[in-house]
């Protein structure tokens, strides 16, 4: 067997381990990152989501979503450009949209030449990684102020071509021939999980369906969102199926549209907060990790741990790490950005969370990754009514609501914008402005659509510090985004 | 071959924002053909086409040649015994260790998989991306040998459907080989030659 240790360098509990194939990392390596001065998320920015946008350019939704960061900060867009003196900007696919080099067009578009401008290419993580890009620039005092934003143009092919675009992010030559379609290599991970963690109890194909009827229900009341649907844990059951145990309504959207953000320095959020004062300038820590692109190539290794755990809840965890269950580079992602923003315990110290729910076997597995649950026991979660904004068997407010916005699997799934899109989707709720946002019947109306009558105000009352997950092929790249509100 | 363009519509349908509505192999249609919605307004245009590429198989050649013309499963392992990772054995083949980035040594598998492999998970499906060329239901197998620190993505053929623990055995496909990953399935352990795939052979 082959091993790796990480923990023997990440924690004082030192665990020798036997025979060859340690792979050891020097101290230089494994520190935890320093931001070499703080960074604040000032604005954010949405268009609407949809499956399809025929009447629309690829520009026209990155300048929607650009027009609400100017909005929300009561600025006209020229005002709000003054402060941008970079541009980074993601989308997956150049395949999609059939334009390369499209963030030359954007940056164009957006009217900033001939400021410094760069694409990040990491697939569906790339909103995660772009906004880490443009939290280090940041950081590393080369610019004062830069904007993120991503986009994705899923709707100029049909679903098929689409689906064999996406499995293009697999191994083209070990695993894209094998069936030209994502969710086969999803499904895989759903079976093992389900029979040897959850021994093939029945009831925990019902936990994922429960986690489908929270995000589509979320959704209902998301005006950006295109997969809202009131539906039952039997709809979800009864779905077609897409490779067992996975169905339709377990799959997340394909959306096109965009979102973005603005990061900048102490001294610009400070210039900018006093012309919006209710924008309260957000700090932003980003953790990020990487694990191969085949999962079937993820050699067994200790889990690394996270600061509320300790080896000893491991010490009888009898399934192969990460295997085919879990996700090390969202473990990696979370280690990172919790040490960076002081997180001692993911359940206490977040308000909200927004995870990659690409499928609902995903999204429970994340639930482990970011320590919401020990590994192995992420269904929990789930099943204790923690994850719900109410919890429905309390009717108190649920522990770490997530995925208020809908997700990916009821808000959208653009994926050079899904990342963006849970990030502003947490700083609505620490602005407290969530409520205004997703209400305004204008809002409804521009995107043609009627504001429901039992609409409902998901707000996360006085949030403080909120978590995103975004999350690239079988888990290949992972950002974790922590958002927190400073004390006045 | 492209087909007539009256054969493949592309048409707008619904409010705002509205869907496309595909009809027909959309992608062997003829391009600049207007795309309008209902009330004849212009969308788009139609931009099908037809690429050819060429894509080198390096260092993994080894491995493809195996599968598709000798019926041998090559793996690589690293021989560095200064490496961490020496002596660890690759499938899928790797050409260079990602430990010490040495170039490995190819390992013929083909007795190992045949003895010790076994399903680690699987599913069974029957939704495909375009161009896939698999029949329908294809069963997917992830594959561990003993040995071996990662499992391979693979198929699995013949009558039985698969579970975890299996012991299965790999096939080739030497008659008629696509050169891609393809030309290797598996079998139940159990299954008689006279009953293997056509075109493929232990």
């Amino acid at each position: 067997m082959f091993w790796i240790s990480i923990n023997r360098l990440w924690t004082d509990h030192i665990k020798e381990m036997e025979g060859n194939g340690l792979i050891t990392f020097s101290d230089r390596q494994i520190r935890v990152p320093k931001l070499a001065r703080p960074v604040y998320m000032i604005s954010g920015g949405m268009s609407q989501f949809a499956r399809a946008f025929p009447r629309k350019k690829t520009e026209e939704l990155v300048i929607e979503a650009f027009l609400m960061m100017a909005e929300i900060l009561g600025m006209s867009p020229l005002e709000l450009k003054s402060y941008i003196q970079a541009g980074f900007y993601g989308h997956f696919a150049d395949h999609f949209g059939d334009q390369l080099l499209g963030e030359a067009l954007i940056h164009d578009r957006l009217g900033l030449d001939p400021l410094p401008g760069m694409g990040v290419k990491t697939g569906g993580a790339t909103g995660g990684y772009n906004m880490w890009a443009a939290m280090m620039a940041v950081a590393s005092g080369v610019v004062d102020c830069a904007l993120a934003i991503g986009w994705e143009r899923m709707d100029e092919v049909p679903t098929d071509e689409g689906n064999n675009y996406i499995a293009c992010a697999a191994d083209r030559d070990w695993e894209t021939y094998l069936g030209h379609i994502y969710a086969g290599y999803y499904s895989p991970m759903a079976t093992r999980y389900w029979e040897m963690i959850a021994q093939k109890d029945p009831k925990f194909r019902e936990t994922l369906a429960k986690i489908a009827v929270k995000h589509r229900g979320y959704a209902l009341h998301n005006p950006f969102a295109h997969g809202g649907k009131m539906i039952t844990e039997e709809d979800v059951l009864n779905s077609p199926l897409v490779a067992n145990p996975l169905r339709a309504l377990d799959c997340c959207l394909m959306s096109v549209g965009s979102a973005g953000v603005i990061f900048c320095d102490e001294a610009t959020a400070n210039e900018i907060h006093k012309k919006a004062p209710h924008i309260v300038p957000l700090r932003v820590f980003i953790g990020v990790g990487t694990h191969t692109l085949r999962a079937g190539d993820r050699r067994p290794m200790e889990i690394p741990l996270l600061p509320h755990e300790t080896l000893e809840m491991y010490n009888n965890y009898p399934h192969r790490y990460p295997g085919f269950t879990s996700f090390l580079a969202t473990r990696i992602a979370c280690r990172d950005a919790y040490r960076m923003a002081g997180i001692k315990d993911p359940l206490v110290d977040f308000d909200l969370a927004e995870l990659h729910d690409a499928f609902t076997i995903s999204d429970l597995q994340s639930y482990e990754d970011c320590g919401f649950r020990p590994y192995g026991r992420g269904r929990e979660f789930v099943e204790s009514g923690d994850c719900y904004l109410i919890n429905p068997h309390t009717n108190l407010p649920g522990r770490l609501p997530t995925n208020l916005s809908g997700g990916l699997i009821g808000c959208m799934h653009a994926v050079g914008a899904t990342g963006e899109m849970q990030v502003v989707e947490l700083a609505l709720h620490l602005w407290g402005i969530h409520g205004q946002i997703h209400g305004d019947s204008k809002r409804w109306e521009a995107f043609g659509k009627e504001k429901p009558e039992d609409w409902l105000d998901l707000s996360v009352p006085d949030a403080k510090c909120g978590l995103g997950i975004s999350h690239a092929g079988v888990g290949s790249h992972v950002a974790a985004t922590i958002l927190r509100k400073e004390a006045a | 071959m492209n087909e007539s363009i009256s054969d493949h519509n592309v048409v707008v349908v619904g409010g705002d924002p509205g869907a496309y509505k595909f009809d027909g192999r959309f992608h062997l249609g003829e391009p600049g053909k207007p795309i309008k919605d209902e009330s004849g307004k212009l969308c788009g245009v139609t931009k099908p086409r037809t690429i050819v590429h060429v894509h080198s198989l390096g260092g993994e050649a080894k491995f493809f040649q195996g599968i598709a013309e000798e019926g041998k499963l090559f793996a690589t392992q690293c021989k560095n015994k200064n490496c961490p990772g020496f002596s660890s054995i690759y499938l899928p083949f790797r050409i260079f260790c990602p430990d010490c980035l040495g170039r490995m040594e190819v390992v013929d598998l083909t007795n190992a998989a045949q003895e010790n492999a076994r399903v680690y998970t699987f599913i069974v499906t029957s939704r495909t991306g375009a161009f896939n060329t698999l029949k329908t239901p294809i069963r997917f197998i992830d594959i561990e040998i003993p040995g071996v620190v990662t499992i391979l993505k693979s198929y699995l053929l013949g009558p039985t459907n698969p579970e975890i623990g299996m012991r299965v055995v790999p096939i080739f496909k030497l008659k008629n080989p696509t050169y891609t990953i393809k030309d290797l399935a598996w079998v139940p352990a159990d299954m008689a030659r006279s009953r293997l795939p056509e075109e493929f052979w232990f």
